[in-house]
């Protein structure tokens, strides 16, 4: 049976959003376990299935765990009454959520979950498009994700999101320099001298299959973390939040449905975010440095891709639950804290980063 | 007053102080703002000296027995010879030259000592004491006790729930035997009941026997109770004092106008009880005065305006009341229970609709020759000066009844009159259309066109003059009902439809015009009149033969007196 | 006098922030493992302490007199003005007539009671106390009004060893102290 490609790239399409959309709601479940945690709490632990609570021992311990817990937020998200404030300029205030959530979901379809090595031997990524220019598909269309908060922040027409909006783009702008900055020795390294050229992040994951390149290149990696979380506004770096100076920063005015669109679509950063770590500097799909899944024997056929993509969710997880880490663990910055930080440290040092490995790399290939 | 000359100087704790002859230490003191703590000492009765709270160091300057010359200090002042003991504040009258001291170890002394004793039986009833809050006991023992007891032994145990008369209540273990209502009894209500049996500390205040305390002033004995052991039957147990707010007001139950303050808390009236005006009432008045307060809450008390019995807004009774007093032949019948501000109001209003006549409703009643005039009316010498009427009223309105019958009077407004009950007919009252002002239902409210609920004296403020020609004032104590409308507002409102031009409708705001120059009440204003009222010149009010007879602080007219 | 707290000059680990941080999550990483100190309300109760200033109530002494004789302190002295007395005389039928006084009606709206504990602190008679119940609910204002068959139903017995009218009523008994 034959099934029309473009058919089969939509049902591709709903199953990775879907799958995202789960990641997100889980998320936001672990964000209030492992805060619990840290702050020697419980977190949350009534909610119950009717039915699948009622199962001895596994339902109870499920519902300790919270596990049933994001189905009644997302329907809180649905059903709370949706208030539309009479200030708001209402055309570019319903947009901003869907503009911030759009890109985060839009930059998956670059992103590689493994691959598959079919009878042939051929190396197929799985990825919903498998583009040249994946990286800088990626970074271009994540920094549309700011005109979102801009645009609520702008649209809500009231000092404190106006405040927030103005405080993102502004962060925003800082991070993304130092961050474009620390990925180019990687890319340098990928595209040497005699090889393809590519910027697909396939092949960036496939060129670590002997050092990771967080190994190689640490201070690449601590700039782009950093400046991870400085552009999916994670705390320290949530700025354009911010409880305690601007009540709720750029969503305060939303509610209901928008908020929730807002809310997600940070999750949704975060894991693309972490993704995209993976991929650059966590050798992908790779278990260890210089241990492939070839090298185990194990990465053919159907055993080889659920190995290789259950390996790069572990990794995402991993980096999701470090995100959650720093949040419980960091204070906020202050605003003229980040913007030292981001022009004053990670720009230079990004900068000498970069030139550091364009002399290294001209020696290793000139072979010094 | 007394001449310069005649007053005594004498010397209270260091300062100089001039005084009239005759005026006690507790009194002198009082004039430089010191208290010297009593009981059993009241400026209105005689000294009896016997709780000994007063005692102060006395000294008088001494004179050499040979020669008769004062003895004199080094420094050329007089030498004070201090007496051995202390003397008694209340019964020491000033004399020249004397010195006392009131706060000198031996006085202070002497004070606790009197304090102990007498808290040495006393038992620790201030919770449930109705006194609590305003008992001198309490005061002073807070301010010359010693704070603990070294009392040991069993406290005497007495009857406590005695009833002394119908209004009063005695708790004799309470009791510090100061006789002050011995006396009062003896002095001013001329009813000799009380008196102590017993002795030591068997003494209990008792009832002669087979009589009770049961005049009109009975309740006078609770007023002057320094502690709480005469308490009022009525007001026992109902409201701790310190939650009342009191408020000045007269007491309208005859032409004595009795001062008097109402305590309430939060809209609703506890108690009404005496105050001090030595021109009037000294710190009296009557029991049934003070049973005034009950009206407000009682059955009977209409609580919205009505047209044709079907109830109606205030502002809708008033728009149908100048309807209905437009339409000509109107009598008005005031009453001398209203203020002059209201009796204004109602000669502006038989102006304005031509009445044929005004009328008042006389009550007379009997005379106790104290506080209880023949006028049962408070306020006939209102109506007199603001020219609402000019002769003594009537008790029955038979000449308002002659002139319904042959048609004259077609309408009446009668302000907080029953006209049933001053001599109409119920057929006479048929044929009028009738607009009413009160307070309370009567055969006259149910047959009005037209009834406005007004409110009663505590509810409002305004003014009354008295016997003495006395004009006193009353301020508003609660708010009325919802439903009611001040008398004077509704009388004004009503005034202004007549004529077509506005008329003053409140208490401050009146008096502009009453008090206005060349006026009888010329330079009088409601703000400024003092508590104590201000005496009106009656001259022109001599000829009328007012019925009044002599009373505590009231002399009628000879002239008056000769016409009866 | 304004003072000035020195901050001790950041070394150059410090300096450097990143090993900072490290310390900081090993911190936080090991209070994951540590156990909650959450006390999950319903099913667990926290221990009251002593003297702890929960619902006013009113007591009854050992012999079931209800010792409250309305004297209104509580009333003066509360802050939000939540308590509410009607009092009344105690019949001269009754056995304890000689106590006079007892509270006809008496509330306390616990919507506006702030659990200071004035009232306990005032009264003479130690008849009302804060005790230990510390959460009351209602679906109306009504509901949160308690009444003083709700105190006294609330409040219990007190173990009181003082009988200080009774003391009076044995005087009494006695020939009255002469």
């Amino acid at each position: 049976m034959e099934i029309n490609p473009i058919v089969l790239k939509f049902v591709y399409a709903a199953v990775v959003v879907s799958v995202i959309m789960g990641l997100c709601s889980y998320a936001v479940l672990a964000e209030r376990k492992i805060s619990s945690w840290i702050q020697g709490r419980v977190g949350p632990n009534r909610t119950a299935l009717p039915l699948v609570g009622g199962i001895p021992i596994l339902g109870p311990f499920l519902t300790r765990l919270g596990i049933f817990q994001p189905i009644p937020d997302g329907l809180k998200f649905l059903f709370k009454e949706d208030v539309l404030p009479g200030h708001v300029n209402k055309f570019y205030f319903m947009m901003a959520p869907v503009i911030s959530l759009v890109p985060a979901l839009t930059t998956v379809v670059v992103v590689p979950f493994g691959r598959f090595v079919n009878e042939a031997g051929d190396v197929v990524p799985l990825v919903l498009a498998n583009v040249n220019v994946g990286l800088l598909f990626l970074f271009a269309i994540s920094s549309l994700g700011v005109y979102g908060v801009v645009l609520a922040g702008w649209s809500s027409n009231s000092k404190y999101p106006f405040l927030g909006g103005i405080r993102a783009s502004a962060q925003m702008i800082s991070y993304e320099l130092a961050m474009g900055v620390s990925v180019l020795p990687i890319l340098m390294w990928v595209n040497a001298p005699g090889k393809e050229g590519t910027m697909n992040l396939f092949d960036i994951a496939v060129a670590q299959n002997g050092f990771w390149f967080a190994m190689w290149m640490p201070l690449s990696a601590i700039i782009f973390l950093v400046c991870l979380f400085a552009e999916t506004n994670r705390l320290p770096f949530d700025m354009a939040e911010s409880e305690t100076e601007l009540v709720s920063g750029f969503h305060t005015e939303y509610s209901s449905f928008k908020f929730g669109l807002f809310f997600v679509g940070e999750y949704a950063h975060m894991v693309i975010g972490s993704c995209v770590f993976t991929l650059l500097f966590l050798g992908g799909w790779n278990p260890l440095p210089f241990v492939t899944l070839e090298s185990l024997g194990m990465g053919q056929g159907i055993l080889g891709a659920v190995l290789s993509v259950g390996i790069f969710l572990g990794k995402m997880c991993a980096m999701m639950f470090f995100f959650m880490w720093i949040r419980w663990t960091l204070p906020r910055f202050r605003y003229d804290q980040v913007m030292k930080l981001g022009w004053t440290i990670l720009l230079p040092l990004s900068i000498a980063n970069l030139i550091l490995y364009i002399f290294i790399i001209y020696y290793l290939d000139t072979g010094l | 007053m007394e001449e310069k000359d005649n007053l005594i100087t004498v010397n209270i704790d260091g300062q100089d102080l001039q005084v009239p002859p005759g005026t006690n230490m507790v009194e002198a003191a009082a004039m430089l703002g010191k208290e010297i703590p009593h009981y059993c000492y009241h400026p209105k009765l005689t000294i009896a000296g016997n709780c000994r709270m007063c005692l102060v160091e006395m000294g008088m300057p001494g004179k050499d027995r040979a020669t008769g010359e004062p003895m004199l200090n080094e420094d050329g002042t007089p030498k004070v010879m201090w007496m051995p003991g202390p003397a008694i504040g209340c019964g020491t009258k000033a004399a020249p030259g004397m010195h006392i001291k009131t706060d000198s170890p031996k006085a202070i002394e002497s004070r606790e000592a009197v304090t102990e004793f007498l808290l040495l039986n006393h038992p620790l009833d201030c919770p449930i004491c109705d006194q609590a809050g305003e008992c001198t006991l309490q005061e002073f023992s807070s301010s010359h006790g010693r704070g603990y007891s070294r009392f040991i032994e069993e406290k005497n145990v007495k009857p406590k729930r005695t009833r002394l008369g119908p209004r009063v209540t005695l708790d004799d273990e309470r009791c510090v035997l100061c006789s002050r209502c011995i006396r009062f009894c003896d002095e001013v209500a001329g009813d000799s009941v009380l008196g102590f049996t017993d002795r030591g500390s068997y003494s209990t205040l008792t009832c002669f026997p087979g009589k009770e305390l049961a005049n009109n002033y009975s309740l006078n004995t609770v007023d002057i109770c320094p502690v709480g052991a005469l308490t009022s039957t009525d007001f026992r147990f109902k409201m701790r004092v310190w939650f009342l707010k009191e408020t000045n007001s007269i007491d309208l139950e005859t032409s004595v106008g009795a001062n008097t303050v109402v305590s309430a808390r939060e809209g609703k009236v506890y108690r009404v009880k005496p105050r001090r005006n030595d021109e009037v009432n000294d710190t009296w008045m009557t029991d049934s005065g003070r049973e005034l307060y009950k009206t407000i809450e009682s059955e009977d008390r209409l609580l919205e305006c009505s047209i044709g019995g079907v109830p109606a807004s205030a502002q809708d009774a008033i728009a149908e009341a100048s309807s209905v007093l437009q339409g000509g032949g109107v009598a008005i019948v005031g009453s001398g229970r209203n203020s002059v501000e209201e009796q204004y109001a109602l000669k502006a209003i038989a102006k304005s609709t031509n009445a044929s006549a005004v009328y008042l409703v006389a009550r007379y009643g009997e005379d106790d020759g104290i506080l209880m005039s023949v006028d049962r009316n408070p306020n006939v010498r209102g109506a007199l000066m603001t020219g609402l009427i000019d002769a003594l009223p009537e008790e029955q309105l038979s000449g308002l009844g002659a002139k319904i019958d042959s048609g004259e009077v077609t309408t009446v407004l009668s302000s907080q009159e029953d006209l049933l009950a001053a001599g109409l007919s119920e057929e006479q009252l048929g044929k009028v259309s009738i607009v009413y002002l009160g307070t309370h239902r009567n055969g006259t409210s149910e047959r009005a066109k037209v009834v406005l609920a007004g409110l009663t004296s505590f509810e409002k403020s305004g003014t009354v003059i008295n016997q003495q020609f006395r004009i006193q004032k009353y301020s508003r104590v609660v708010p009325g009902p919802g439903g009611a409308i001040e008398d004077l507002y509704a009388l004004a409102m009503i005034q202004a439809n007549l004529s077509g031009e506005s008329f003053a409708s409140t208490v401050g705001s009146i008096w502009k015009e009453i008090g206005a120059e060349g006026t009888p009440l010329a330079g009088i204003a409601f703000q400024s009149l003092s508590d104590q009222g201000q005496l009106l010149d009656s001259s022109a009010f001599d000829h009328i033969p007012f019925k009044e007879g002599k009373s505590l602080h009231f002399e009628p007219k000879q002239e008056a007196v000769a016409a009866e | 006098m304004p003072f000035v707290i020195k901050r001790k000059p950041l070394n150059l680990m410090e300096k450097l922030y990143l090993p900072e941080i490290a310390r900081g999550l090993s911190t936080t990483f090991k209070k994951i493992w540590e156990k909650p100190v959450t006390l999950e309300y319903p099913e667990q109760r926290p221990t009251i302490p002593e003297g702890y200033r929960g619902v006013p109530t009113l007591v009854r002494d050992p012999e079931g007199r209800e010792k409250c004789v309305s004297c209104q302190l509580c009333e003066f002295v509360c802050p939000p003005k939540a308590i509410r007395i009607v009092p009344g005389e105690i019949p001269e039928d009754s056995e304890y007539a000689h106590v006079e006084k007892g509270p006809k009606e008496f509330d306390i709206d616990m919507l506006r009671c702030i659990y200071c504990g004035m009232c306990e602190e005032v009264c003479p008679e130690e008849a009302i106390w804060l005790q230990n119940q510390f959460s009351m609910s209602g679906y109306s204002r009504e509901e949160m009004v308690n009444n003083k068959d709700k105190l006294y139903e609330l409040g219990g017995t007190l173990p009181d060893e003082h009988f200080k009218w009774n003391k009076k009523k044995d005087a009494a008994a006695k020939g009255g102290g002469h």
